[in-house]
């Protein structure tokens, strides 16, 4: 049976759920079609989280201008949405006169393209402000900024659902036809007709956008390793720390998650096809020497994992590094809108993509506004986070917040059932992790993963061999060991 | 409501079992007991293959066995426990927050005593590079899954590590009828326990290869590989040696850490070579009335000798609470030539002193020495010494010459 609706969202990350999210303030029947069994499972959940603040980009570009957008509204949308957000600006470290007047022109350009408060600092404030870096002087960007990535991707897909939106994790489209004045697209062995089309695939974009009759599309695959240190050296790293970019790349860079771990990387190496997220030896040693130069403050102990994450980057046919894609084609792919290459600062900027989207929409059709639209979500309160007097009185009311079942990051058994029982329906073991941070210290799982495993199975029903880790494939055991008596 | 105790033992597992067991023996009646889990007995409950307790009972026990004795003796001396209640935080001034089901409270206790023991090494604190598929699990997380929640984790299993646990586990899953393909060891000796590579690896026909690792993991769901090199006198794989062995799992045993979050909440200082806390002869921290020991302290080899060190350390806690304070131990103990570490890190200087000694790789026809300025006041003959094996090494209270600080070594 078909499923007729107005839009089919085609990619449900950090793009997709925004564009679900702000096309929900309208009387449409949407729906996205997510291959992977979360929302955060790529690009958006395998990046930096930072805010970026619009400073590096081409002047009139999309980059700059959605950018320093999403830039000034992350603060509102972080309190409607729920996720965690700090502006905590960030700064470019440099030491040579070569790399003042590199800093002096990206502050220029920052200025055109209206990013505020951009200053040079000295040697003296840039080590009042960051007492631990070495540098001489540096770029302050007050306005830039952290954020959890998985938290506001969920948040996005979670307020769409909210307001109507139906999501389909573990659809992967297939196919795509246009038929009689109408976009017929197969996903996960189901047939969905829709008017409109919006490819926010990321990754995937040049497959949907070819499966869409728009050919051509020359893409590089931005490859990055990460290494993660564990949040005790957080308060060392007050805000993100970047050395002087060079005009592609921005360099290897230290920054800090909204949790306090710290980041080093990206490496950034670019390749031809997609090819997997395994992490290179090479690489993790020279993260560890970059990083070492411009903050010496980690040893080997401090690791506690590593992750890599893939950039789709839009280039010419000179291999030039293109502006975001938005675009839509009325005589080729009437009603289809098209994102390609959407990489840094794709996060920063999801909002105003989604907005650039609708207004596409509505230069073609009329859309009305939805009387009942709610633009908030609640998130998943942390207990941790709460004074005792409040903690007190969780427990009072809800007995399982008494249950820690994550010792390092202090997450309760009330948090993971909240988690497990999430909007979406995600119910692989990172599905919990990205929701509660649990399995994300030190111990990595190595006290709560059991509780969790056995949690994930008790509140879902799902069966022990059927229990994933992350996407399809990833099963985490085999059968019981033993027979209990009577089976 | 701040409640009032004595002594607060934080961990329910040997070492802290133990030492509520002497304390109460001691004549100390305000003591309580807090473990997170639902019962008592710590990581054991999962130990439950054999060869526990020949020391401390001069018989072979299962671990469930060994701790069970000592739960029977708390229960028997009505010591009050708290068991599904987790420590939340522990102040500098000895206030500890205990988080449960039935609340939060709060204690104020005369002396806190941690015995958390350690957590397992992961593959990210290696950060072994490749693909992060299901199937890569620490070998106390295989354990647990098999013991205790009855799941099967494997079927074609390669070990990396050769740690006891990773041993145990080789055993184990090969008698579950999972296939463990090798076990392979970066070092150039065994980490584990000599009985364990013969018992758990040997007796099975289980391959050990040593001077090898893993050197990148395949597969986007489940694991499907691994590969393997040769590694160089320096540890640095030799990339002409890559293999590549087929399997579903990998089990991590490359080493246990000391589990001392609480205590650094507490302001305590960890030694940087035990990476526990740094402590007198007394198993006093350097911070007053704040005491630890068992695999919390520093990772012992057998769980004997954890209950021993924590009955030890018990008699120093009933010292403490009935006079308010221990005695100034003002020599220090220096970490010396091929010693991997040395507990305690302080001592008085007025009473016979046991070390407890690892080596830095393997040492043969050596000797352990105690010197004091100068003077070789304590020296104990070794036909071989292991980093997996502890050495005892004591020094007669006649013996110390005066204040000055003790370096041990191995020459």
């Amino acid at each position: 049976m078909k499923d007729v609706v107005d839009v089919v969202i085609i990619g449900g990350g950090v793009v997709g759920s925004a564009v679900a999210r702000e096309l929900s303030r309208y009387d449409l029947r949407i729906c996205v079609l997510e291959k992977n069994f979360d929302v955060c499972y790529e690009t958006s959940g395998r990046n930096t989280g930072v805010v970026h603040g619009g400073f590096a980009y081409d002047s009139g570009s999309l980059k700059a201008k959605l950018c320093v957008e999403g830039n000034r509204i992350m603060g509102d949308l972080s309190k409607e949405l729920g996720f965690d957000f700090k502006r905590c600006g960030k700064v470019l470290v440099g030491n040579t006169e070569q790399e003042r007047s590199s800093l002096e022109r990206t502050m220029a350009q920052g200025e055109r393209n209206g990013v505020q408060g951009l200053r040079i600092i000295e040697d003296e404030e840039l080590h009042q402000m960051v007492p631990s870096v070495v540098g001489k002087f540096a770029m302050f960007s007050p306005n830039s900024g952290i954020i959890d990535p998985f938290g506001y991707t969920i948040s996005l897909a979670e307020n769409a659902v909210q307001n109507g939106v139906r999501y389909y994790l573990k659809h992967e489209v297939t196919s795509i036809r246009r038929n009689g004045g109408c976009w017929e697209i197969t996903a996960g062995h189901q047939q969905f007709c829709a008017r409109w089309v919006i490819n926010s695939a990321g990754l995937g974009c040049k497959k949907i956008s070819d499966m869409l009759g728009l050919c051509g599309l020359d893409l590089v695959f931005s490859k990055d390793d990460y290494i993660v240190l564990d949040n005790r050296l957080g308060s060392l790293v007050p805000m993100p720390i970047y050395t002087v970019p060079s005009n592609t790349y921005m360099g290897i860079h230290v920054t800090v998650t909204t949790d306090g771990n710290v980041l080093l990387g990206p490496t950034a190496e670019d390749r031809k096809e997609f090819e997997n997220y395994g992490v290179e030896q090479k690489n993790i040693d020279y993260l560890v020497d970059c990083a070492r130069a411009l903050w010496p403050h980690f040893t080997k102990a401090d690791f506690i994992r590593t992750y890599c994450g893939v950039l789709p980057k839009w280039v010419d046919k000179n291999g030039l590094i293109q502006d975001f894609g938005i675009e839509i084609n009325d005589d080729f792919a009437p009603n289809a809108i098209n994102l390609f290459g959407i990489e840094s600062p794709g996060l920063t900027a999801s909002i105003p993509i989604a907005r650039t989207v609708i207004s596409m929409m509505k230069e073609r059709e009329h859309l009305l506004e939805k009387a009942d639209f709610n633009p908030v979500r609640k998130k998943i309160l942390r207990f941790s986070d709460q004074s005792p007097e409040e903690q007190e009185s969780m427990i009072a009311q809800n007995s399982d917040y008494g249950e820690v079942i994550c010792r390092c990051q202090k997450v309760t058994k009330a948090e993971i059932l909240q988690a497990i029982h999430n909007p979406l329906g995600a119910s692989s073991m990172i599905s919990i992790k990205y929701r509660t941070r649990c399995m994300m210290g030190r111990c990595q799982g190595g006290y709560c993963q059991m509780r969790i495993a056995q949690m994930l199975q008790d509140e879902l029903g799902i069966n022990d061999t059927d229990l994933l880790y992350s996407n399809e494939g990833s099963n985490l055991f085999f059968g019981k060991v033993r027979k209990k008596a009577g089976q | 409501m701040t409640e009032k105790h004595d002594v607060v033992i934080i961990g329910g597992g040997p070492a802290g079992l133990a030492a509520a067991v002497e304390m109460k023996k001691k004549g100390i009646n305000d003591i309580l007991l807090i473990e997170r889990e639902k019962t008592l007995g710590g990581i054991l409950r999962q130990c439950i293959h054999d060869g526990f307790g020949l020391i401390r009972f001069g018989q072979t026990l299962s671990g469930p066995e060994y701790v069970q004795r000592f739960i029977d003796e708390v229960d028997h001396l009505g010591i009050a426990v708290l068991t599904d209640s987790t420590v939340w935080t522990v102040s500098k001034d000895k206030v500890v927050t205990v988080m449960s089901p039935q609340g939060m409270r709060t204690i104020r206790a005369k002396a806190v005593v941690f015995s958390m023991g350690c957590r397992e090494r992961t593959r990210g604190a290696l950060a072994i590079p490749g693909e992060r598929p299901a199937g890569v699990f620490t070998a106390g997380v295989a354990q647990s899954y098999i013991n205790l929640h009855n799941e099967m984790i494997g079927h074609e299993v390669v070990i990396l590590g050769s740690g006891d646990i990773g041993m145990i586990m080789a055993r184990r899953l090969t008698l579950e009828g999972a296939h463990v393909i090798a076990v392979f060891e970066i070092q150039s000796i065994p980490s584990g326990l000599p009985r364990n590579v013969h018992q758990c690896l040997d007796d099975f026909g289980i391959p050990l290869y040593l001077s090898h690792t893993v050197t990148d993991i395949h597969g986007a769901g489940r694991l499907e590989s691994v590969t393997v090199c040769k590694v160089d006198e320096k540890l640095h794989p030799i990339p002409e040696t890559k293999q590549e062995w087929a399997c579903d799992t990998l089990i991590l045993s490359v080493g246990l850490i000391p589990e001392n979050e609480l205590s650094l909440d507490a302001g305590v200082t960890l030694d940087s070579c035990t990476h526990g806390a740094s402590v007198d002869e007394f198993f006093q921290t350097d911070r007053p009335g704040f005491f630890a020991a068992g695999n919390v302290l520093h990772v012992h080899d057998l769980v004997d000798m954890v209950s021993i060190e924590a009955e030890k350390m018990a008699d120093s806690v009933a010292e403490f609470l009935r006079d308010g304070f221990l005695p100034f131990c003002p020599l220090e103990v220096i970490v010396g030539k091929d010693i991997g570490q040395v507990v305690p890190n302080r001592v008085e200087g007025l009473h016979d002193v046991s070390f407890f000694i690892r080596s830095k790789g393997q040492q043969e026809n050596c000797s352990i020495q105690v010197v004091q300025n100068g003077t070789v006041i304590a020296s104990k003959k070794m036909r071989k010494m292991i980093p997996a094996t502890m050495a005892e090494v004591k020094v007669k209270k006649s013996n110390f010459l005066d204040s000055s600080p003790l370096e041990v070594r191995i020459v």
